[in-house]
């Protein structure tokens, strides 16, 4: 019942990292594309919840949850920041318009 | 606990692909809020109450920010028109559907040696000692990243005149 449990969280979990991963592939503008990165994060979450649960609820995976929802708070504050300059500099909001560092 | 997580896994995702295909990003925001706040909930059903009552704090608060950036710079905030603005979508699509694909081979395939769960001490209380005791290192390098955060969106985000 445990290992089942632990599938099937692992699995939406493994699903919340690919649709992120679409997310931030396929969008253009740049706050959707952020809103991609936090549900593969998500998704990170739910597995490290799924370990903690049924693996005898070792510290060391709550302490990952801690890191990534820290994750997810850098993550979005220097996000915001780069769209704001972005914006602020040439009125950008679409990833497509900026890819002057593109190779 | 099989069906909770079951549920609230099929409402993380669906909200979670939701984000992607709505019309309006405000709509977007509280769709992924929504996805966030299923996997606090599977948390606290998982007994990290603390933790996953931070996770709907927080996230609360940052889609609410969110939203107010939206308005600010995005266009088509309200979603009264339809919107699509994706590139290489069939591209996007198939990475996804092949890593989603390997993931869940692995976690189907994969012998997880589970001890089930441990009626262990206060979870919230491990978590706090092991964040000020063994685990120092992890929280002196998270605080430092916060700094460097702030500093960082500070000096990217200022108006240079």
């Amino acid at each position: 019942m445990t290992e089942l449990v632990l599938r099937l969280a692992l699995t939406a979990a493994a699903a919340l990292v690919a649709t992120g991963l679409y997310g931030a592939l396929s969008q253009q503008s740049i706050v959707m594309i952020m809103m991609g990165l936090e549900l593969v994060v998500n998704g990170l979450i739910l597995g490290a919840g799924a370990f903690w649960w049924a693996g005898g609820q070792p510290v060391a995976a709550s302490v990952l949850v801690v890191v990534l929802v820290t994750v997810m708070a850098v993550e979005m504050a220097m996000g915001f920041a780069v769209a704001l300059a972005i914006y602020r500099a040439r009125q950008v909001d679409l990833t497509d318009d900026a890819g002057e560092l593109a190779g | 606990m099989i069906a909770l997580v079951s549920a609230l896994g099929a409402v993380a995702v669906i909200t979670g692909l939701l984000v992607f295909t709505v019309d309006s990003m405000a709509r977007a925001t509280f769709l992924l809020l929504a996805s966030f706040v299923a996997v606090a909930v599977v948390l606290i059903a998982f007994g990290l109450g603390y933790l996953g009552t931070v996770v709907i704090l927080m996230m609360t608060t940052e889609m609410m920010i969110m939203v107010v950036f939206m308005v600010m710079l995005m266009m088509n905030p309200a979603g009264l028109m339809p919107m699509t603005m994706v590139h290489n979508r069939r591209g996007s699509w198939a990475i996804a559907l092949v890593v989603f694909g390997l993931l869940t081979a692995g976690v189907w395939l994969v012998p997880f040696p589970t001890s089930g769960p441990a009626p262990g001490p206060d979870p919230t209380a491990a978590l706090g000692d092991a964040l000020m005791g063994g685990q120092m290192l992890t929280m002196m390098t998270l605080g430092l990243a916060l700094l460097a955060t702030i500093v960082g969106t500070v000096a990217v985000a200022v108006s240079r005149r």
